[in-house]
């Protein structure tokens, strides 16, 4: 199918495109905002591939959350960039020697692509066809039972996360006015308000 | 609709998150005293009990070889071996803690919590049997432990620390996790009996290079979990910057469950492929030996002279991983259980170095020590010296079970070369008790020494003195973990 | 596969329009209209006033909190969807797996509330 060809090049080419961008742009905003485009573009490489409802979760929770969290945190940071970015040159040569490296074993291991004859066997949850079954259909039967037990250590990682990330920012505040709901519901007309006679041409 | 999973094998585990949960909702809803001081000591001991029912419960669920929840879950003799050491840490650090909580003002009800829920990750660690729950395992015990590392917010080193623990960690994790997908694309599955299985049949053609290398970067990820050498630079800055008591966990905790992993994965799944990896790791192993003994020469600062004396004892325990015959792993356990009591007693020591309400670090504030504590400076004149491998004290008896095997495996460089390097360490160990004992002492330190670091002390020192007139439970103990593991 | 594609192609269809009208939007402005830009127009306007300082000045860290909660719990929503349409399929099991999970999470959202995470002034 040429369309779905073309949409492949095209998300594709914007993915690595606004990738670049993300580490290359000066404004950090600007480098948030390209992330949130590599985002949307991963999503439409999801979709192509049939796998739509990781489409759906890298928009909700990378656009949606991750990259408001990245857009405060560059909010916060306060960095001067421009000052980071000095020492970029200087080690331009060895970053690319890593990233040369890391190309040639890529090379390397797709050359020697070799599956084991078992493989088929051995897969622990064979994909179902996308036409019987949905992503999130084949998700959910598969999460909630046969991974239980992963599934609630990852419910415990995001506590532990949630513990952290109180533990270490927030502080006890003076001056803060916190709802009491009882109180606030306990309260009576006459503790509040009081009824004077006011005589006139006088003040209370 | 699927089956219920045998949750009893999980028993230990899941009492521990229920407890660590109850905590939080206990500390949380505890009246709030001035600074909390009082709910985090309430939290803590509470902490401490639970540690110890959970002992028990692994003890009772038993060291049987027991699959669960779709085989990603194992509890076998190993396991129990393990668990119950890092058990007894996560306790004992706890009970260390607590004076340097308050005069540090930073005890808060969290820190017993965060410490329990690094202890179900490393205990989710040791059970793992499967590349995901392996990675999750880890990731819980990691969020915990960077969290703890700089929970001393208000210091500029402790959050240095955590953040550079963080980053570095973070990192570390990518490449296990790149490690752990190539393995899953080119064998089609993530269980270990599965992957372990997958290269018996196969082994005529040899693994294909994806697996090889998947497996380079699961083994990058894994050594710089334990610190080994050319992943080691985080160590001695975490090392220093981090609150003392969690330093003192840091090197016993993650490092057992670490190096548990680290076994079970090399032995189990990966057994078949031990031509491949053991080069890797007796190259890991010598690296980390050397440099242990060298780099720690030059420290004033005695935690991160601890650091490197820590990346040393990765390196000789992982002589045993390279063997990985039965007397290799066996050695590597009893090395690890004397590693704990040395390394939390020394730590405890350093604890008590108070001068003036302050914490103090050098290694030249231990001065005097031997006129001021004669008692603390005699426990941790024990710990160095055996530390440093002085017949006939434990960690002598660590060592010589691990150069043993690798005599017998004839591995010689590799013996050869821990004998030498644990002479070089000697004169670092040696110099802080020559500090304590000879040296005039500048400004003495402060008193009073609490009863809990007291009782710590005189139980870690009497295990490592007394442990050469009865080794003979942890021996039999380690002997049937590592069968456990080898015959699995 | 190419079914399942097929119901994408409407958003396709729709994003290249949406890409094609904003460029000739974007593009026509900046051809078509005369621009001759002066330092009053291209200023910031702030109520007549000068700009006092720079727009952007360092966030409270209290915004970091509300969205690092929040990623958590967008996470824990995510998991629901999978969750409600094989609901029938995983029976009660899958029911009460969800239930413990979202306990979990629950004791996080108690902690943060008694700890006053959620309060502003």
């Amino acid at each position: 199918m040429i369309i779905q060809a073309l949409a492949f090049y095209l998300f594709a080419a914007v993915t690595v495109a606004s990738a670049v961008a993300v580490i290359s742009v000066r404004n950090p905003v600007h480098s948030v905002l390209f992330l949130i485009l590599a985002f949307f573009n991963s999503a439409g490489l999801f979709i192509l591939l049939g796998a739509e409802f990781l489409a759906m979760i890298l928009v909700v929770v990378y656009v949606g959350a991750v990259a408001v969290l990245f857009m405060f945190v560059v909010m916060m940071l306060d960095i001067n960039f421009v000052e980071l970015r000095q020492g970029f040159l200087q080690y331009l040569p060895i970053g690319a020697l890593i990233g040369l490296i890391l190309l040639v074993e890529i090379l390397v291991m797709v050359g020697g692509w070799a599956l084991s004859p078992e493989i088929a066997s051995a897969v622990a949850a064979p994909t179902p066809a996308p036409e019987t079954v949905t992503n999130t259909h084949a998700l959910g039967e598969l999460i909630y039972t046969r991974y239980v037990y992963l599934f609630q250590a990852a419910g415990i990682i995001l506590l532990v996360a949630m513990i952290g990330a109180i533990v270490l920012t927030h502080r006890r505040r003076d001056g803060v006015r916190r709802q009491k709901v009882s109180e606030q519901i306990a309260r009576r007309a006459e503790e509040s308000a009081t009824v004077r006679q006011v005589e006139s041409g006088k003040g209370i | 609709m699927a089956a219920v999973p045998n949750l009893i094998p999980a028993l230990p585990e899941i009492f521990l998150a229920l407890t660590a949960m109850t905590l939080l909702m206990l500390g949380v809803f505890q009246k709030v005293d001035g600074d909390g001081q009082a709910t985090a000591r309430f939290v803590s001991y509470l902490a401490v009990i639970a540690f110890g029912l959970t002992i028990l419960l692994v003890v009772t669920v038993g060291g049987g070889r027991k699959l669960t929840f779709d085989g990603m879950f194992i509890t076998d003799f190993f396991g129990v071996f393990f668990k119950i050491l890092v058990l007894i840490a996560s306790a004992l650090t706890l009970v260390i803690s607590q004076g340097y909580l308050k005069v540090q003002g930073m005890a808060r009800f969290e820190y017993p919590v965060l410490v329990m829920f690094a202890t179900l990750g490393m205990m989710l660690m040791i059970s793992a049997n499967n590349l995901i729950s392996l990675y999750l395992g880890l990731e819980m015990q990691s969020l915990a432990l960077y969290v703890l590392a700089s929970f001393q917010r208000d210091d500029m080193r402790s959050t240095e620390a955590g953040l550079k623990y963080f980053v570095l960690g973070a990192l570390a994790s990518g490449m296990l996790l790149y490690g752990s997908s190539l393995i899953y694309g080119f064998t089609g599955t993530t269980d270990f009996g599965a992957i372990a299985a997958l290269f018996n049949s196969t082994a005529e053609g040899g693994p294909s290079v994806g697996v090889i290398i998947g497996l380079v970067f699961i083994l990058a990820g894994l050594a710089f979990k334990v610190s080994a050498v050319p992943f080691h630079m985080w160590t001695p800055d975490v090392y220093e910057g981090a609150p003392t008591p969690v330093t003192a966990f840091f090197a016993v905790g993650p490092k057992l469950a670490a190096i548990a992993l680290l076994l079970r994965v090399m032995i189990g799944p990966f057994g078949e492929l031990a031509g491949q990896w053991q080069q890797i790791v007796a190259f890991i192993s010598i690296a980390s030996m050397v440099l242990g003994a060298f780099a720690a020469i030059n420290q004033t600062n005695i935690k991160r002279m601890m650091a490197y004396s820590s990346i040393g004892n990765v390196g000789y325990v992982l002589i045993g991983l390279v063997v990985a015959d039965e007397a290799g792993i066996r050695g590597v356990l009893i090395y690890m259980a004397i590693y704990l009591f040395m390394t939390l007693g020394a730590f405890t020591c350093i604890l008590c170095m108070r001068r003036g309400g302050g914490m103090v670090e050098d290694i030249k504030d231990l001065a005097g020590l031997s006129r001021s504590h004669p008692m603390v400076a005699l426990a941790m004149a024990i710990f160095m010296f055996s530390m440093a491998g002085i017949p006939p004290l434990a960690g002598f008896l660590g060592k010589l079970y691990i150069f043993m095997a690798a005599i017998n495996a004839q591995l010689y460089t590799l013996a050869v070369i821990g004998v030498l390097s644990s002479v070089v360490g000697a004169f670092y160990y040696l110099r802080v008790i020559k500090v304590m004992y000879f040296d005039e002492p500048t400004d003495l330190l402060d008193r009073p020494v609490s009863r809990e670091i007291g009782l710590v002390l005189a139980g870690s020192s009497l295990f490592v003195v007394l442990f050469v007139i009865y080794p003979l439970p942890l021996l039999a103990a380690a002997k049937a973990a590592a069968q456990a593991l080898m015959g699995g | 596969m190419d079914a399942l594609l097929l119901e994408y192609l409407p958003i396709l269809v729709f994003l290249g329009i949406a890409g094609a009208l904003t460029g000739v939007i974007v593009l026509s402005s900046f051809i078509v209209a005369r621009q001759h830009p002066n330092v009053a127009k291209t200023s910031a306007y702030e109520c007549g006033f000068d700009a006092f300082e720079d727009a952007r000045h360092k966030f409270d860290v209290r915004f970091y909190l509300v969205a690092i909660l929040f990623i958590i719990f967008d996470l824990e929503v995510a998991f629901l969807f999978p969750w409600a349409i094989t609901l029938g399929k995983i029976g009660v099991f899958g029911f009460w797996s969800m239930m413990i999970f979202l306990a979990i999470l629950t004791i996080g959202f108690i902690y943060e509330w008694k700890k006053g995470a959620l309060e502003w002034e």
